[in-house]
Order: C-alpha cells, then sequence, then structure tokens
C-alpha cells in the first residue's frame, strides 16, 4: 500500500469568501500579521502499489477536483 | 400526453414540487429513481434542487456519477430537453452539459427571498412561453449559488446569448454578471439557481411565473 496525497486549492483569479472570513477572524483572536488566507481541500488515499500515476491523475482530475474552479496537486507520501 | 421525468437522488428536496409543476402544466410527471439506468421513455428531464449525497466532495459532484445520468447525458447529446434547478443546475455543470461552476455565495450566508429575475433568452427549450426581458419572480434558497467561469466563457456565453436568465433588482451571491441561469450551445439543456417549480401558484409561491418553463417545453418536446 502506498499514500497517495491529493491538495486542491480554488485557482487563485477565484474570490474564496471562506478563506477571507478566516483571515477576517484572525485579527479578532488576536493574532495579527496574517495578510491572506485561502482555503481548500487535502486528499489522503491509501492505494494499492499496482495503481500507476496515469490513473492517480484521473482519479483527482475528473471526481476530486472541479478543473473550471480549482487547482491541485498529487503526490505519493514515504510510508 | 408528454412525459417529463422528475429525477430523485439521495438527498434531493423538490422532487414533489417539480413534479407538481409538470403535472400543472399538463405533462405526465414520471419519477425517475438515481440508481437506475432508464429515463423510462420520457421526452425531458428535470433535475431538482436538493443536497443530492449530502453535498459531499462539491455540490454535484457525486450526483454526476449516478447511473441514471449517464443516461440523460446521452440523451441531451440527441437533444432531449433537460433542466436543472438549484442542485440539479451544479449537476449539470458538474456533468459538463453546461459551462461554469458554482461556489459559495459571496456572503457566505444561505440566502432565501423571492427573487426577481430577467428572462434574456427566450429561444430556449425551456423559455419559449416568456416574453424577452420579461422579469419573474421566483423563490431563491441556497449557500452554494455563486455562479463562475473564467473570462472566455462569460464572453462566449454574453455574446451567444446563452444567459437565459439575470438577478434583477439585486445581485443575492456574487454571481458573475449577475447571471443566474445559463443554457447548452443548442439551447435544450437550461440550468438556474433560483427554484421556478416552487412558483406555479399564488397559493404556495410569490406568483406563478414559473409555470411558463414547464409549459415551454412541451412546445420544445412536440417542436424539436
Amino acid at each position: 500500500m502506498a499514500r497517495v496525497v491529493v491538495d486542491v486549492m480554488p485557482k487563485p483569479e477565484i474570490l474564496d469568501p471562506q478563506g477571507q472570513a478566516v483571515a477576517n477572524a484572525l485579527p479578532r483572536l488576536g493574532f495579527t500579521g496574517v495578510g491572506s488566507v485561502r482555503q481548500g481541500k487535502h486528499f489522503e488515499l491509501e492505494v494499492d502499489d499496482d495503481v500507476d500515476d496515469a490513473t492517480l491523475a484521473r482519479i483527482a482530475e475528473t471526481f476530486l477536483v472541479n478543473p473550471v474552479i480549482e487547482e491541485w496537486v498529487v503526490r505519493r507520501v514515504t510510508p | 400526453m408528454t412525459k417529463i421525468g422528475v429525477i430523485t437522488f439521495p438527498g434531493t428536496l423538490d422532487d414533489a414540487d417539480a413534479a407538481r409543476a409538470v403535472s400543472s402544466a399538463g405533462a405526465d410527471a414520471v419519477a425517475l429513481w438515481h440508481a437506475d439506468a432508464d429515463l423510462r421513455g420520457v421526452d425531458a428531464v428535470v433535475v431538482p434542487g436538493g443536497f443530492s449525497y449530502g453535498d459531499y466532495l462539491r455540490c454535484g459532484a457525486i450526483a454526476r456519477f449516478a447511473p441514471v445520468m449517464g443516461e440523460v447525458i446521452a440523451g441531451a447529446s440527441k437533444g432531449m430537453p433537460v433542466l436543472g434547478i438549484c442542485n440539479g443546475f451544479q449537476i449539470l455543470c458538474e456533468a459538463g452539459l453546461l459551462p461554469g461552476a458554482l461556489l459559495r455565495n459571496a456572503k457566505l450566508h444561505f440566502v432565501c427571498r423571492d427573487q426577481w429575475l430577467r428572462v434574456d433568452n427566450t429561444e430556449t427549450a425551456w423559455t419559449s412561453r416568456f416574453d424577452r426581458d420579461a422579469e419573474i419572480l421566483v423563490p431563491l434558497k441556497n449557500i452554494d449559488g455563486r455562479y463562475i467561469a473564467d473570462k472566455s466563457t462569460v464572453d462566449r456565453l454574453e455574446g451567444e446569448g446563452r444567459v437565459v436568465f439575470r438577478y434583477v433588482h439585486g445581485n443575492p451571491n456574487g454571481s458573475v454578471n449577475d447571471i443566474a441561469g445559463v443554457c447548452s450551445a443548442n439551447g435544450r439543456v437550461v440550468g438556474l439557481m433560483p427554484h421556478p417549480e416552487h412558483a406555479i401558484a399564488t397559493l404556495t409561491g410569490p406568483s406563478d411565473d414559473g409555470l411558463d418553463l414547464f409549459r415551454s417545453v412541451l412546445d420544445a418536446v412536440v417542436n424539436p
């Protein structure tokens, strides 16, 4: 088994009001110096060793991600 | 009698009202089940609103792969009229039948109100009974209703007249160009966030303006 991580973020040009809300909350909580926050998703997949990179790319692009609004990185993590 | 299918997914809320709207328009409402790859011989399909599959992953992302959707996509490719309302609009975007995507409302609030829309395109399968630039009042209720697409896509939609419904008297969610609904290139597939199926009689809705979507499609299936 191998662990695969897929990190997904809204495209830079897409307004991220959830990230903005987090950023706006920080000063109210006493944390200063954080200029901006963007919020994404992090997937961890446990996959069999014979699942190849092309398949992982397809899983990400066709299902985990909506390429219209998001960008993503797929990487294998050493167990 | 014209048969119009209404799909139920796990988490669908508005299938009963959509079926009632279909019946009120004078068609036969046919219940379709997400797990059946079978359209039961319908002439058109309504993908109603709700929270299919709990909105897990992204709104509509899992519903898009339901067995019934394979048949909807195949039917749409042959010109079958399809209407996606709210979550149904999100599903059609995820399925690639309509361009763009729906994101969290700009102010992060769930918006529930009666909303004015302008009908900008009366040539689609679902809007032929409206007068051009007619303003209609229908309920809006969602938190993920902010329509977005890249600039070239928006420019193409505007240039081709494919913005079907536009928010007027206030943009409720930050949608680009006040877009409330769009259509496919052939005008047979339409999606919108507001709920025309909740506005078919003044006893239960703010108007009966929504009924004309369901009447329009009767003409579209007779005159494809």
